[in-house]
C-alpha cells in the first residue's frame, strides 16, 4: 500500500505549499520552463500569423498541380499539398483564421461572460437566479450542433463564427466569475470599501476585478484551445471560412483523401494544431497552479 | 427529488425553445432557403404554408412543441420520411459507438487510473498522466485521421470507412467500429483517468484504507474493493455527461468514418438544409442530453451514502 508520499501533495494544488526558495523567487521564475516554453511556441505563431503578409512566402492559394504532394525542400520549406500549393505558407496563413477565432471569440465570451458573472455574485437575488438559470440552459445545449447550425444558415463568415464560439463561451466565463466575485464580496477590503462610501460600479470595478482577472485570464488559455478545436471542427466539415482560403482544420480535412499518397498534407498541420492546443492546456494548467499557489498564502 | 424535478421542467422548456427558435430567428426566407435553387414561387409558397410560416411565431411553437410530445417532429420535405422514423433508423448505431467507446474508454481507464493513484509520482504515474494530457489535447479528427493512418493505410487491418449491419455480419459490424470507437475511446479514457486518479488519491488518504492496511489486507484489495467505489463518483458524472453527449451521436467521428448514426443524420440535413429535420434532431439531441444528465444526478445520490444521508439529515 501506497504511503502518502511528499508527491500526493500534487494532487491538491489548494494544500501544496511552495518550497520556501520557491515562494521567494520572482513571479516569472516560479511558473517554470512547462510554462515558458508553450508561452514562447504560442507567442512564435502569434507573431509570424500577424506578420504573415510582409514575410515574403510564396502564395498560400497559388496551385501548381505538376508538384502536387512534393516533398519538403528549397522551393518549399514543408513540401505542397494535394493542390501543389505551398504548405508553410497555407499553415502561417491558417493561423490567421485558427488564432484568429481562438483569441476573439475569447475575448468576448470573457467580456460578457466576466461582466455577467461578476454581476450575478454581487448584486445576488433574482437577477442572479434569472442570470445562473440562462447560462445552465445554454451550458446543456449542444454546442457544435448550435454553431453547425447558425454557420450554415447564417454564412461561413469569420465574423459570425467569432461571435458564434463566443457566444457560446459566455456561460463558462460568467460561472468562474461569479464563484470568485461570491467569495470575494465577503472579504474585508470590500466591506471597508462599502464603508468608506464607494459606488457599488467603484467597488466592482476596482475593488472585485482586479482579483478574478488572474482565475479569469488562466481559464481563458482554456477557452484559447476550446475555441480553435470548435473552429477546426467546424472547418473539417467544410463549414468554416470558405476554401480555398486556409485554416489548420481544413488543411487537415483537405489532406485527408491523400492520406495514403502524402500522408505529410495532413499529419504535418495536425501536428502544428496539436503542439498549438497543448501548449494552450500546458500554459493554463501551470498559471492555475501558480494562482492557486498564491491564493493558498493569502 | 421534487426539487430536482420541478428544476428539470423549466430547463426542458428553455431548450426545446432553443431548438425552434434555432432554425425560425433566422435571417432569411426559411422556405427560399430550404427550397433551393431550382424552386418555382408556386413551390416556396406551398413549402411556407406547409411548414405553417404564414403563422405567428409564438403559433407555431406551441403547436410544434405540442405535436412533440407527442412524437411527432414532422416530416422532412426533402425525403418524406418522418423526423422521428429517421432518428430511430439511426440511433442503434449511434448507441453502438457509445457503447463500444465508453467500455474501451473504461476498460483503459481503471487499471490506469488505480495504478496511477497507488504510486502516485511514480514512473507509471508520471507516464499515464503525461500521455492523458496529450491525448486530451488532440481533437478527436486528427486522432481519427491519425489512426486510420496506421491501421487502415500502413497496416491494412481494418476498413478506413464504411458500415456494416450488425446482424448482415456480426464481425464486419465490429470491424467497421473498431476504428471510431477507439477515435471516441481514447479521449475518454484520458479524462477519465486523471479524474479517477485524483479522486483515488484522495480515498487513499482516508482513516479507513489506513485500518484496511493495517488489518493486512492484500493491497489489490484495498484498491479494488475499498477505495475504487468512493472514488468513482466524480467518473460516474463525467460518464453520464458523455453518454448524454454521444446520444446525439458524434458528429465528426460518424463523418469522417461515414457511419450513418444520428450525428451524420445532423450534419446531412445541415448541409441539405432541411430545417424540419435539424429542428427535430437538434431538439432531441438537447432533450437527451438533458434527461440523461438528470438520470445520473439521480443515480449519484442513490449511489454515494453520504450524499443520501446528507439529505437525510438536512
Amino acid at each position: 500500500m501506497a504511503a502518502p508520499s511528499p508527491d500526493l501533495a500534487g494532487a491538491f494544488p489548494i494544500a501544496a505549499a511552495p518550497p520556501t526558495t520557491a515562494r521567494m523567487a520572482a513571479p516569472w521564475r516560479r511558473l517554470g520552463v512547462s510554462f515558458w516554453l508553450p508561452a514562447g511556441w504560442l507567442t512564435l505563431i502569434t507573431v509570424i500569423a500577424v506578420l504573415a503578409p510582409v514575410l515574403h512566402m510564396p502564395d498560400p492559394n497559388l496551385q501548381d498541380l505538376a508538384n502536387r504532394g512534393g516533398s519538403p525542400g528549397a522551393g518549399h520549406l514543408l513540401g505542397t499539398d494535394g493542390l501543389g500549393r505551398d504548405m508553410l505558407a497555407r499553415l502561417v496563413w491558417g493561423a490567421r483564421i485558427s488564432l484568429t477565432v481562438g483569441y476573439a471569440s475569447t475575448l468576448l465570451g470573457m467580456a460578457l461572460g466576466t461582466l455577467l458573472g461578476m454581476a450575478a455574485g454581487y448584486v445576488r437575488g433574482r437577477p442572479e437566479a434569472v442570470i445562473v438559470a440562462a447560462m445552465d440552459a445554454l451550458l446543456a445545449f449542444p454546442a457544435l450542433v448550435l454553431i453547425l447550425a447558425i454557420t450554415t444558415f447564417v454564412g461561413h463568415d469569420l465574423r459570425i463564427i467569432v461571435g458564434v464560439i463566443g457566444f457560446l463561451g459566455i456561460p463558462a466565463f460568467a460561472r468562474v466569475a461569479r464563484a470568485n466575485t461570491l467569495a470575494l464580496a465577503q472579504r474585508e477590503f470590500v466591506l471597508a470599501a462599502r464603508a468608506m462610501g464607494a459606488s457599488e460600479v467603484r467597488i466592482l470595478g476596482l475593488e472585485i476585478l482586479p482579483n478574478i482577472v488572474a482565475p479569469v485570464l488562466t481559464f481563458g488559455l482554456l477557452a484559447v484551445a476550446v475555441a480553435m478545436l470548435a473552429e477546426g471542427a467546424l472547418a473539417f466539415l467544410g463549414l468554416s471560412v470558405p476554401p480555398p482560403n486556409a485554416s489548420w482544420g481544413a488543411m487537415i480535412a483537405e489532406g485527408r483523401s491523400d492520406l495514403d499518397t502524402w500522408p505529410q498534407t495532413s499529419l504535418i498541420p495536425a501536428a502544428v494544431f496539436f503542439l498549438t492546443i497543448f501548449a494552450l492546456n500546458l500554459a493554463a494548467d501551470r498559471l492555475r497552479r501558480a494562482v492557486e499557489v498564491r491564493e493558498a498564502r493569502l | 427529488m421534487r426539487g430536482k424535478v420541478l428544476h428539470l421542467v423549466p430547463v426542458l422548456f428553455v431548450v426545446t425553445c432553443f431548438s425552434f427558435l434555432l432554425t425560425s430567428l433566422l435571417p432569411g426566407d426559411v422556405a427560399l432557403v430550404m427550397s433551393g435553387p431550382n424552386a418555382t414561387p408556386q413551390s416556396i409558397a406551398a413549402l411556407r404554408s406547409q411548414l405553417q410560416l404564414d403563422q405567428p411565431l409564438p403559433v407555431r411553437y406551441a403547436d410544434w412543441l405540442g405535436r412533440a410530445v407527442r412524437g411527432d417532429l414532422g416530416t422532412s420535405p426533402r425525403s418524406n420520411v418522418t423526423v422521428v422514423q429517421s432518428i430511430k433508423d439511426r440511433l442503434p448505431i449511434s448507441l453502438e459507438l457509445l457503447v463500444l467507446a465508453e467500455v474501451i474508454g473504461l476498460l483503459v481507464a481503471v487499471p490506469a487510473g488505480i495504478a496511477s493513484a497507488y504510486r502516485a509520482g511514480g514512473v507509471l504515474d508520471q507516464a499515464a498522466s503525461g500521455a492523458a494530457f496529450g491525448i486530451l489535447a488532440v481533437p478527436g479528427f486528427v486522432v481519427a485521421i491519425v489512426l486510420i493512418y496506421l491501421f487502415a493505410v500502413q497496416l491494412d487491418l481494418v476498413p478506413a470507412t464504411g458500415y456494416t449491419p450488425l446482424l448482415t455480419d456480426p464481425l464486419a459490424n465490429l470491424r467497421s467500429f473498431f476504428l471510431p470507437a477507439l477515435t471516441v475511446g481514447l479521449g475518454e479514457a484520458a479524462a477519465y483517468t486523471r479524474l479517477l486518479r485524483s479522486d483515488m488519491i484522495a480515498t487513499l488518504q482516508e482513516d479507513y484504507i489506513a485500518m484496511a492496511r493495517a488489518k493486512g489486507l492484500p493491497t489489490w484489495h484495498i484498491l479494488t474493493r475499498h477505495a475504487l467505489k468512493p472514488s468513482s463518483f466524480t467518473l460516474l458524472t463525467v460518464l453520464g455527461i458523455n453518454i448524454g453527449r454521444l446520444m446525439g451521436g458524434a458528429l465528426i467521428v460518424e463523418t469522417i468514418f461515414a457511419l450513418p448514426g444520428v450525428g451524420r443524420l445532423l450534419v446531412e440535413s445541415i448541409y441539405a438544409r432541411d430545417l424540419v429535420v435539424v429542428q427535430g434532431v437538434v431538439a432531441f439531441v438537447a432533450v437527451a442530453f438533458v434527461l440523461v444528465n438528470f438520470g445520473v444526478d439521480l443515480l449519484y445520490a442513490v449511489l454515494d451514502p453520504r450524499i443520501r444521508h446528507g439529505r437525510a439529515v438536512a
